[in-house]
């Protein structure tokens, strides 16, 4: 492999130790073998890149880190500690937050009630218990700001927002609810130009606020944009992560491609994806 | 914080006019309806229309529809329909009406019986929708004919062959549930006004109106706790949420079944409510009682703003367009236009609600 002499395998920040750490994780359906071996860590205030081309395993992997799977064979260390989830809602307790494709936002609804859908706050007791608007308008104002989005107000409908803006409140709702933890599923892959380098630079912002950040994606250019190390999925293996400077878009592409089909595809192509 | 002014001045957003946030509100449409009608009927109508008996005269209509009509538009807000609402008011007026002449229960105990045997249809309405995924539209429609026909053949054993049940208000006269189903209201306030001439009084000194029929109040108080639930607590934001969007909802940790059948038992308790009202109102009860007020619940609820896909929509709509509802029925009588282009002027009404609620949809979301 021509990616041996640049890839650092599992290389960690030095002094940090990894919030998540999956090793050797394996999952089947049937005789379907999804993951055939997966090696990740992400740990605080770093961004992770997990690339790989479609049907390399990106899905499974991401359901098995929130949750949604158990690995058929494998380890996944939380803080150190071995851990078991059982469920997303595990997953999610422990700080590891999921923002999928479908964002979870209902576009008739205004920004504050999707940002506290199912996690509305309240005060008073018993028939007197009501929601607390004022808290959540203004929670929501706060966290939206901190993200580099100022709302026109906190009932505007989500529907009157941008890809790459609902994004961005999806992020900054799984940060304000304590996300450690982030997993983004593709954020950029249906955005344009502007949105997507909106939603890039608030993956920075999150990553600044301590939060480990593991984005989703299969454009290489979006990764190393943002990214401190990337990690390639090809076929349910992992081929290594390389730091951020060690490795060029270019080795990047041919790892996700599975290298010699790319590189016989190069001359033809000329450059251009 | 220093940045909380930063907030409130952002050069790159327009401030929004207050027509712009009235047009963002769900019920404006139903109450620019309730306006226009008033409007049309001031001119057309004899001026008795808009004194105090007249007023009750087309309230006691909208009221009755309005009760439904609010339930309605949560389900509806909940992202389902119930089309057995109507026939759930015949059913219902049946089970109370034998409960208290057949089986000669005190409101006390037959009234909760009612309630629970309508909440328990009503669960099962939503269940079965939840369970098979089926649209609640094709499960509500077969319970509106099974209801219906439960109802007449329900009737005809608990009088022995007849499709009416009488002798409800001689069962009930002088239980002191009664007067919380039915009658007037406020009666020595009616009394005490009319005593200082401030409201229309016969020569005898009594007043013309002798209080405000209950119906009235229940409606009135229905519509405020429903708007209260819709907009200001967390099972309000969720039966949003459920009918917006069930998976995100779910995703999101909302409890989106227990919130669809809650408000399906809801619409029920509704229909049963109508029920009761009216049943000791009319002393009877038949087996055409609530028919198409299904319809009518909808349309209601439709003209008050609520979206057909759910998601969308106000209690305080509905509230109005049942008014509109009422004054539209009794206003007729008041003009010399012929009744019967009520029907004509509802499936209009009806028609410009739904554009109207599309064109504001579009403006809210800003679909593009």
């Amino acid at each position: 492999m021509a990616g041996d002499t640049t890839f650092h395998h599992g290389d960690p920040k030095v002094g940090a130790e990894p919030i998540v750490q999956m090793r050797d994780i394996e999952k089947h359906f049937g005789n379907i073998i999804a993951l055939a071996g997966v090696s990740f860590d992400v740990v605080a205030g770093e961004c992770h890149c997990l690339l790989g081309d479609n049907g390399a395993g990106k899905s499974t992997f991401i359901k098995t880190m929130s949750g949604v799977h158990k690995p058929t064979k494998g380890e996944i260390f939380l803080n150190g500690k071995p851990m078991a989830f059982s469920s997303p809602r595990d997953a999610m307790e422990a700080g590891i937050a999921t923002v999928f494709q479908d964002l979870a936002m209902i576009p008739l609804m205004s920004v504050t009630r999707n940002f506290f859908m199912g996690r509305e706050p309240t005060k008073g007791k018993w028939l007197t218990k009501r929601m607390d608007i004022d808290k959540a308008n203004t929670a929501t104002m706060d966290a939206m700001r901190e993200m580099g989005i100022r709302l026109r107000s906190p009932d505007q409908a989500v529907g009157t927002l941008s890809g790459g803006e609902r994004q961005t409140v999806a992020i900054a709702r799984a940060v304000y609810f304590g996300a450690k933890v982030l997993i983004l599923d593709e954020p950029t892959s249906a955005l344009g130009v502007r949105q997507t380098s909106n939603v890039l630079a608030t993956i920075d912002r999150v990553r600044k606020q301590g939060v480990g950040v593991v984005f989703i994606t299969h454009n290489v250019r979006h990764a190393l944009a943002v990214g401190d190390r990337f990690t390639v999925l090809n076929r349910g293996r992992t081929l290594g992560t390389a730091k951020r400077g060690d490795i060029t878009g270019n080795e990047l592409q041919d790892m996700m491609a599975g290298g010699q089909e790319m590189a016989a595809l190069e001359g033809s192509l000329g450059g251009t994806v | 914080m220093a940045d909380v002014s930063e907030s409130v001045q952002d050069e790159r957003v327009k401030q929004e006019g207050f027509a712009t946030r009235l047009m963002k509100r769900p019920e404006l449409g139903a109450l620019a309806g309730v306006v226009a009608v008033t409007i049309f009927f001031l001119f057309t109508a004899s001026d008795t229309m808009f004194t105090l008996s007249g007023v009750m005269n087309f309230m006691t209509p909208a009221a009755q529809l309005g009760i439904l009509a609010i339930g309605a538009a949560m389900l509806m807000i909940g992202g389902e329909f119930d089309l057995s609402i109507g026939s759930m008011v015949a059913f219902s007026g049946l089970i109370f009406g034998a409960f208290v002449v057949t089986f000669g229960m005190p409101l006390v105990i037959a009234i909760p019986a009612t309630f629970a045997i309508a909440a328990a249809l009503g669960a099962l309405n939503g269940t079965i929708v939840l369970r098979t995924g089926l649209p609640s539209f094709i499960v509500t429609l077969a319970f509106l004919f099974i209801l219906r026909g439960a109802s007449l053949v329900g009737l005809k054993i608990a009088t022995g062959g007849s499709t009416q049940l009488r002798g409800v208000r001689d069962a009930v006269e002088g239980d002191f549930l009664t007067p919380i189903f039915s009658g007037d209201a406020l009666t020595g306030l009616f009394a005490w006004l009319a005593k200082q001439g401030l409201i229309d009084r016969f020569s005898s000194g009594m007043p013309k109106v002798p209080g405000i029929p209950v119906e009235i109040l229940w409606f009135v108080a229905f519509a405020l706790v429903a708007t209260y639930v819709l907009l200001r607590t967390p099972q309000g934001n969720w039966i949003f949420a459920s009918g917006g969007d069930e998976n995100a909802a779910s995703n999101s940790g909302v409890p989106v079944r227990r919130v669809k059948i809650s408000l399906f038992v809801l619409t029920a308790c509704c229909a049963t409510l109508v029920a009761i009202i009216t049943v000791i109102d009319a002393g009877s009860t038949d087996a055409r009682r609530g028919f198409m007020k299904e319809f009518e619940a909808i349309i209601a609820a439709v003209i008050g703003g609520c979206l057909l896909t759910g998601g969308y929509g106000s209690a305080i709509g509905a509230f109005f367009g049942a008014i509109i509802f009422g004054m539209v029925t009794i206003g007729l009588t008041y003009t010399t236009i012929d009744q019967d282009w009520f029907q004509v002027f509802l499936g209009a009404m009806l028609l410009a609600a739904v554009l109207f609620n599309n064109f504001i949809r579009k403006r809210v979301t800003g679909e593009r």
